[in-house]
């Protein structure tokens, strides 16, 4: 054998090694641009709650991880294509994405809000403090309506491909005008400047951004849950199947389900909440 | 492959093309303008309009066009002063942001085409117009212009495409042309392949007309037949 083909064939055993230790950790996708969910410090490290409670869940699971970036509008699709293997991003569990992808149980759960800038007409709405779509009831449709009248005619901004957006959608408020932005900041931005009359976030995401940019950004209206706000946010993981990808699939959710009950009971998930945001978001 | 979604989503493709086309339109219409404008401000002899023409042109053609949106769109809204003017109205819309970046780029690209091709006129044409006793102004328009434009057309045409496909950028400013709507039905599809497979057909089709609208022009304007 010459050294031509000997060193062909090392290189080739060495990459198949390599793939078999590498098809061994899990790649987690993140956003990295929705604090304090997830997000990036300066340096472009990802960092935030959910970067955090993903080392920990690993080191539970005793598994390697690597947390990957990936724009929120191809999360599932790159998700589907197996660029990585699970989600986690602040993604809420819905029924919607539920025919596409499966989730673990929730591990933290964080109201939505309407936000402002200090001097809109929308300051001082009266509303219930926070309106729970699943539950019904008069109180609801009171404020339901409330926010119809308010939100016509104003443009109202959100992230693309949300909760937020499809309860915009859904004609609980009326047909409002909605614009869609592809990340949080930019939602922020616009409603800094004025093209936005309101934004949909969850309440935590005003409040980072009021906190560290100093604008005078104020949350309105009811807290929302339920309902188009799904059941929480979870680990998104591929449908499982009969082959053996499909099986390894069904597998990690497992593997995250029991994690998540761990880092439950032992307080972890709690402590995470609570120093990202500021409140017990765990669930 | 989701041939049903392919089908379903065509509808709503199509009716966001007018979107893409309207922005194309208004963008070329105001970038031949100015294009032509600092063609001629790029020929003139006294050196700081020369200068400023070509500074202009070496600012849009040297930057992306997705910078320059973003600064247009977002940088300008930052500046609060910029708020309180008359402005604002223009800058606060999204549409119009985006025809004002499209505008100035285009218009720095075909200020340069129009230039060279006003730089290929034969200076015995011009002398042969002046020694028929033709004025300078007549000269200019009756006969520089237009064969100017005849000269240009192949690398018009270019650029009339590349600005085509530059509009999908729109969309990252919320706008919901082609490349908006059709990011808009991923995001309820989850299906990126069969959506952007259609979205791209709409835009080859584009392409396909402008190129063979620029192809029978010069014909049409053939200098050897």
């Amino acid at each position: 054998m010459n050294i031509f083909k000997k060193t062909i064939l090392t290189v080739l055993a060495s990459l198949f090694v390599i793939g078999n230790v590498y098809a061994d950790k899990i790649k987690i996708g993140t956003e990295g641009a929705y604090p304090p969910w997830n997000s990036k410090d300066a340096s472009g490290n990802l960092i935030g709650f959910e970067v955090e409670l993903a080392q920990e869940l690993c080191a539970i699971m005793k598994r390697e991880c690597t947390i990957v970036e990936q724009d929120w509008d191809g999360m599932i699709p790159a998700l589907l294509m197996r660029k990585f293997d699970a989600i986690m991003a602040g993604m809420s569990i819905t029924a919607e994405r539920q025919k596409t992808i499966t989730f673990s149980q929730g591990y933290a759960d964080e109201v939505a809000s309407l936000a402002v800038m200090k001097g809109s007409s929308l300051v001082g709405m009266e509303t219930p403090e926070g309106i729970n779509l699943s539950l019904g009831g008069s109180d609801v449709k009171k404020a339901l309506k409330t926010l119809t009248g308010a939100l016509a005619g104003k443009t109202v901004c959100t992230q693309t491909g949300t909760i937020h957006q499809n309860f915009l959608e859904s004609g609980d408020v009326g047909s409002v005008n909605v614009r869609t932005y592809k990340t949080q900041d930019e939602v922020n931005l616009d409603l800094t400047s004025g093209r936005c009359d309101v934004a949909l976030a969850a309440a935590v995401a005003f409040t980072d951004y009021a906190d560290k940019s100093g604008e005078a950004v104020t949350l309105v209206g009811p807290t929302f849950s339920g309902g188009a706000f799904g059941n929480g946010v979870g680990v998104g993981i591929r449908q499982g199947g009969d082959d053996a990808i499909g099986k390894r699939d069904a597998k990690l959710l497992k593997d995250f389900n029991k994690a998540i009950n761990t880092a439950r009971k032992k307080g972890i998930i709690s402590k995470l909440a609570i120093k990202h945001f500021g409140f017990d978001a765990s669930m | 492959m989701d041939f049903d979604l392919m089908f379903t989503s065509f509808p709503k493709l199509l009716g966001a093309t007018v979107v893409t086309l309207k922005l194309l339109s208004a963008s070329l219409f105001f970038g031949l303008i100015i294009g032509l404008l600092f063609a001629i401000l790029r020929l003139n002899k006294n050196i700081l309009i020369n200068k400023f023409a070509y500074g202009y042109s070496y600012l849009f053609r040297g930057t992306p066009l997705l910078v320059q949106i973003f600064i247009i769109y977002f940088g300008l809204g930052q500046i609060e002063y910029l708020r309180s003017t008359f402005l604002w109205v223009i800058l606060k819309e999204p549409y119009w942001c985006a025809i004002i970046a499209f505008t100035l780029n285009t218009g720095a690209y075909t200020s340069e085409i129009l230039r060279s091709a006003f730089q290929t006129i034969k200076p015995g044409i011009i002398e042969a117009s002046k020694s028929l006793g033709i004025s300078n102004k007549i000269i200019f328009y009756k006969i520089q212009i237009p064969i100017a434009i005849r000269q240009s057309l192949p690398a018009y045409g270019n650029e009339i495409i590349l600005m085509m496909k530059g509009t999908s950028l729109a969309s990252t400013v919320t706008l919901m042309d082609l490349t908006g709507v059709a990011k808009y039905i991923i995001s309820t599809t989850f299906k990126p392949i069969e959506v952007f497979i259609v979205a791209g057909g709409i835009y080859l089709f584009m392409t396909f007309i402008i190129h063979n609208v620029i192809k029978f022009l010069e014909k049409k304007y053939s200098f050897n037949s």
